[in-house]
Parts: C-alpha cells; structure tokens; sequence
C-alpha cells in the first residue's frame, strides 16, 4: 500500500539509527573475543574499557536494535494486513521517545557513567539519566503498539466476517506480552534505582531488584523472538516458494507465548539464595511448557519448508532439503531465514539445559550462556533484523537494493562464525570460564597467578568465531549504508511476502479471541510470582549499600 | 491440525516429559541441591570457618570486591563443609570449577549449599559475576589434603 510521508520518515529513521549504533555494538563485541582471548593484556582500548564495551554491546544490541526493530516491523506488519496507518500522534510520539531515550542510553555509557552492563545489577549504580533513558525507550514502544490496536479495532469494524491476520495476532501477543512484563522493570527503574541514583534513597533491597529485572528480563527474549517467528511462519513459506502448513498451529504458537513467558523468570535466578526449591522446581516445568510452542514452531515451519522443496520437485525422505532457494540474489531473505533456523536448533536444545535447574548448576554465569544465546539472539533474531531491516528499508524507501550479491553471502558467513564463537562458548563454560570477565588480565595471561591454560583454546576459537561475526557484519553494512544513500528510484510502498495457508482450516472460536489468554497470562504471572516476592521478602533484608564499579568504596558512607 | 500434527505433538510432549522425568530422578537420586533459602541477617556478615569435627566444616563466606573472605580453605579429603555465602557490597558469583557448586552472593542474602570433597586437590573459586573494575582478579582456593 502507498504510504504517507511522515509515516515513511518514522519508519526509515526506526530502522537506521539503530542500525548506525549497531557498529559501535558489533565493533565491541569483537573487541571482548580479543580481550578474553588473552590477545591483548588491557583493561581498555581506544578510551572504551572491557565492561563500558560490554554495556555498550549488551544495550545497543540486545534492547535498542531488537526492541527499535520490533516497533518498525510492527508498524509494516500491521499496516500491510490491515491496509491502514495507525493515528500520527502515536507513532511520531513513540519515535521520538525511543530515540530521545537511546541518546540519553548511548551518551550515559559513552562517558562512562553507565558500566553495570545491561542487567544493571544494583548496589553497582549507573547514573540516573540510563535508568530514565531505558524507561523511555520502553514506554515509547508502548505508544506505537497503542496505535495499531485503534487501528485494530475500526479494521474489525468494516471487516466483521474475516480473521485477525496471523501476523497481526503475533504482533499483539508480543506486544501485550511486553506490555505485562515491561512494568516491573519500569517500577524498578523509575520507582527504586532513579532515586536512589540521585541519592534520594540509600537502602536497597538487592533480591528485590533482581527479581524484577529477571520479570522483565525473560519475557524480553521473547519479545526479540516473536517477530522472527512471525516472519517465520507468515513469509518465510512464501519466499521457499510453498504455503504455510497450518496457520492454526501458529496461533496457538503465539498464545501459548503470551501466557507462559512472562512466569518463568525466576529460571536466571536458579543460582540465588531468596527463593525457595519449589519455586525453581515450579519454573522448570513452566520453561519446558514454554518449549511445547517452539517445537510446534519447528515442525511447521519444517513442514512448510519440505512442501516447498517437494514443489520445486525434489525426492526421497530428504531431497527437499537440497532444492531450497539457498543462494538466490533475488529472494536474499531465505538466506537469513534458513540459517537463523538451523541457529535456532541448538540454542532451542541448550536453552532446556539451561531451563533444567540441577543442569543449570554446571553452567550458571559461565561462557555457556552467552554461548547459548548468540545462538538465539544473534541466531534467528537477528538474521531475521537483518534480511527484513533491507527488505522494509528498500521496499519503504523506493530505494533498490545495493551489492545483492554481498546480502545472499551474509546469512552464511555469520552461520560459520556463530557456530565457532558459541561452541568456544560453550566448551569454555563447561571448563568453568566465567561470562562477562575480562579474562585477558587474568586467567588467560601467563603471567598471571590466575592463569588457566585450559581456557585458551576455547577463547581462541570464540575470537575466531568473533571475526568471522565481524565480516559479516562489514559486508552487511556496505549492502544497508549504500542502499541507504543511494537515490529512490521506485514508488514507496509498506510490501510484505504474504505465505498463503496449505489447507482450508477450521477457525477455532479459542485461537481467533486474546482476551481468555490475555486473563490466563496475568493469572499465571500472579502464581508464581506471588509467592516468589513473599519468599523474597521472608528471606532477605535491605542494606545500605551504593558502589561505582571503579571502587570498593561503599558511597553511602 | 491434521494427524501428523497431532502426532507432532504428541512426541514433543513425550520428548519433554523424558527430559523432565531425567532431571528430577538424577536431581533427587543424587541429591544434587540448588541453594536453600535461609533467612538473613546481619551475622552472616561476618567471615569464619566452624570445625564441627574432623570432617565436617561449617565456612561462613563473605564475598566483597575484589576477594572472598576465607580467600583460602584447608581441608582434608572427604570433607564436607556446609557453606553459607553473603556479600558485603555488590552481587558476586561462586563458582567451584569442576565441581558443579555454583551460588550467587547477594547482598542481603544468604545462599547455602553442601559440599563434599572426597578428592585431594585444589579447587579454584571463580567470581563469575561482574563485581565492578577488578572482577577478573577475584579468585579464591579450597585446599583439599591427603587424610
């Protein structure tokens, strides 16, 4: 559908300021591999020290891309299924304070006053202006997804016979879901650490911050997630060339996302003192429940993905597999699809190791975790940002695609240096490296007491990993920054793939309506985490405690 | 959903519950423990070791930046030691390497576990919890002897 001005700057500008930021975050993020690969024995380099570079890694990739790509592929979504524009007040309003709150974010951590990483752990203290900026980005967020459901309800209105769109479903569960789960950690921001930042406060209690964070903190990952498998399921089996399995299995998919993400925050928090072992016990069960919708996932999309091949005249049990479009300048995005996929398949498998609480004492806050999750985050999410970041832009813009050819490789080359950088991961965390530590002081110096040789194979094929990462990132920002600048030559326009369903379904009264599942999620929040903060409360106290990362010093004294 | 969707189902339900049934029997078997919950206060604060008899300790320790308070542990093999772990400033990690003992100290709370050294040898604690500038210094030691 054509598209207004203002509506297209918003979107344009949602898509490159995160996408400029991004250098700053991936040129950190191989920076660590060179840190704890006992490369270099430094505590900074280029005015940027370890845990600055790692905040900044952490927040520019983790909550500002995603949660700017999230907005931006819900406003495409949402106006391509329903033909409309939400109302211009909420979007500019959203854009606005996302970026507002991003710069207020970036400057925090540029200057140094933001190092406590981007689960900002108290009594460590950031300056106050990073706790308000990340409210901010969160609350602009909310805005947008406020436009879309007026736009919702008068599209209902004229269309009273048709089913929500499968897209849109998912993109009012994700934001629902965020919506839920974005509240504790507002209060935490703006209710307890803005104050006691400024000095307002001087008590804290630690356990407390903590569980809000992890309330927030898990949901979050879903909310990356949700928009891959929305593409997942509604485009990717239109650009394999075949139809989409079920797009019941979808919606049940979604609405088992909404009620069961939120609770199972408590799964960071294995390892912690204040809950009590039927807590732990209870959140496993509910995260390998919140496995149940990824594995129906898999399977239709793995099903859709055969019919495909099976249509491009494919044989035996797994010819389809081969026929796929893999390397095809014209249809880039089955490239990022597929390889986010095969990503998935192992971070979904070490995710249940992780879920497992007894599993989880082998491997709690070591290399195996972030081992894990850049095979979810930098696997299938940001795959999917990244082929729809230059589809929506080019699409949006009126501006051709640059260097196809550089886009197909993309996806592959950061397949190669995931896999390298998350086995090192793993089999480092196994061998008990920690995450988040600037081993190259330490353990992996030689001339350290610290030093652990055991460890330097494993950092070594991470950095490997980490450069591998690094081209392709390089070779991706040629292909988005050229497009960027180059000159509209077509009529600008919000265009989706649209995958048609394999079969006629029967609409299931349960699956076109959120609201019982909307009721279901908050019930089940209230389960587990009431008794969470009673035990909280029953087993701890609040100290007194204010510390800045570079001193032993306590401030309140 | 057709049949072979159902059947889909079917087994995912099935593969997890095989999962889940692995982890409790191994968990209640083995007795392998998450960190109990004890109420805080204000003693735990501070650091000692209770010799309870020649092969039962109780350590009382306190993490805080940039070090663990016992740094360093002499025990003799088979050994078990009932450990409470707090933090006097920022949240802290306590990870025996190899040893598959891995608490968090909070500040404000109290982890306990269990432990049993059966084999001599010397155990390195590795804080695995960015703790502020000096985290990747902060390492502590269980000696464990020959009887």
């Amino acid at each position: 559908m054509n598209i207004s001005k203002s509506y297209k700057t918003v979107i344009l500008i949602g898509l490159f300021m995160p996408m400029t930021l991004f250098i700053l975050g991936v040129y950190n993020g191989i920076m660590q591999t060179i840190y704890r690969a006992g490369v270099i024995h430094q505590t900074s380099v280029g005015g940027i020290n370890y845990y600055q570079g790692l905040t900044m890694h952490g927040v520019i990739n983790a909550i500002v891309l995603t949660t700017f790509f999230a907005v931006v592929f819900g406003h495409v979504t949402v106006s391509h299924y329903l033909k409309k524009e939400p109302p211009k007040l909420t979007y500019q309003i959203s854009m606005i304070l996302m970026i507002g709150g991003t710069l207020m974010d970036a400057a925090a951590m540029l200057r140094g006053t933001a190092q406590a990483l981007y689960t900002f752990y108290a009594p460590l203290k950031d300056s106050a202006d990073f706790y308000i900026g990340t409210a901010l980005l969160i609350i602009g967020s909310w805005l947008a997804f406020f436009g879309w459901v007026k736009i919702w309800f008068e599209w209902r209105k004229e269309n009273p016979d048709k089913k929500m769109p499968l897209a849109v479903l998912g993109t009012f569960v994700n934001f629902s879901m965020w919506v839920i789960s974005s509240i504790p950690v507002a209060y935490e921001t703006l209710v307890i650490l803005t104050p006691w930042s400024l000095g307002w406060t001087n008590t804290i209690n630690v356990p407390l911050t903590r569980m809000l964070f992890w309330m927030f903190g898990h949901p979050l990952v879903y909310f990356w997630l949700l928009p891959a498998y929305i593409a997942y399921y509604t485009i990717l089996p239109k650009v394999a060339g075949g139809k989409l399995y079920s797009s019941n299995a979808g919606r049940l998919a979604f609405l088992l996302f909404l009620i069961l993400s939120t609770p199972v925050g408590v799964h960071h928090q294995f390892s912690e003192p204040v809950f009590e072992a039927g807590t732990k016990l209870w959140v496993t069960i509910l995260t390998f429940g919140v496995a149940i919708p990824s594995f129906m996932t898999a399977f239709t999309v793995g099903a859709s993905l055969e019919y495909a091949g099976r249509k491009r005249g494919s044989r035996g049990l797994f010819g389809w597999m081969i026929k796929l479009p893999y390397f095809q300048q014209d249809n880039y995005l089955f490239g990022y699809f597929i390889c986010g996929l095969i990503l998935f398949i192992f971070g979904g498998v070490s995710g249940i190791v992780n879920a497992s609480y007894a599993l989880n004492q082998m491997v709690h806050n070591t290399g195996w975790v972030p081992g894990h999750f850049h095979m979810t985050v930098a696997g299938p999410v940001l795959l999917v940002i990244l082929g729809m970041s230059l589809y929506i832009y080019s699409s949006v813009s009126g501006k051709v695609l640059r260097f196809k050819s550089f886009a197909v490789i993309v996806p592959y080359l950061w397949l190669i240096g995931v896999a390298l950088l998350s086995h090192g991961l793993m089999a480092g965390g196994l061998m008990g490296e920690p995450r988040r530590t600037n081993l190259g002081l330490s353990y992996t110096n030689p001339d350290s007491p610290l030093f652990n040789k055991h460890w330097i194979i494993s950092t070594t094929t991470t950095m490997i990993g980490g450069f591998i990462m690094g081209v392709a990132s390089l070779i991706y920002f040629i292909v988005f920054f050229a497009t960027a600048f180059s000159k509209a030559t077509q009529v600008p326009q919000i265009i989706l793939p649209e995958s048609e369903d394999l079969h006629e379904e029967k609409p299931i009264a349960l699956l076109l309506n959120m609201k019982p599942w909307i009721i279901a999620s908050i019930v089940m929040v209230m389960f587990t985490y009431v008794p969470a903060l009673i035990s909280v409360f029953k087993y701890s106290k609040p100290v007194h405690n204010k510390y800045q990362t570079q001193s032993p010093e306590n401030m309140n004294k | 959903m057709n049949k072979y969707e159902l059947r889909v189902m079917v087994l995912t339900g099935g593969l997890l519950s095989i999962f889940l049934f692995a982890l409790l029997y191994n968990t209640f078997s083995r007795k392998i423990d998450v960190p109990t919950c004890v109420p805080y206060t204000g003693a735990f604060k501070k650091p000692h070791i209770k010799k309870v008899d020649n092969l039962t300790y109780e350590v009382y320790s306190v993490a805080h930046m940039w070090a663990f308070e016992p740094n360093e542990i002499t025990i003799p093999a088979g050994s078990t030691i009932d450990l409470y772990l707090t933090s006097s400033d920022v949240v802290h990690g306590y990870n025996i390497v190899l040893k598959g003992i891995n608490l968090m100290a909070v500040p404000g709370g109290v982890s306990k576990t269990k432990i049993t050294f059966n084999d001599a040898g010397i155990y390195r604690v590795v804080c695995h919890e960015y703790c502020g500038s000096g985290h990747q210094y902060m390492m502590g030691k269980i000696i464990v002897t020959d009887k």
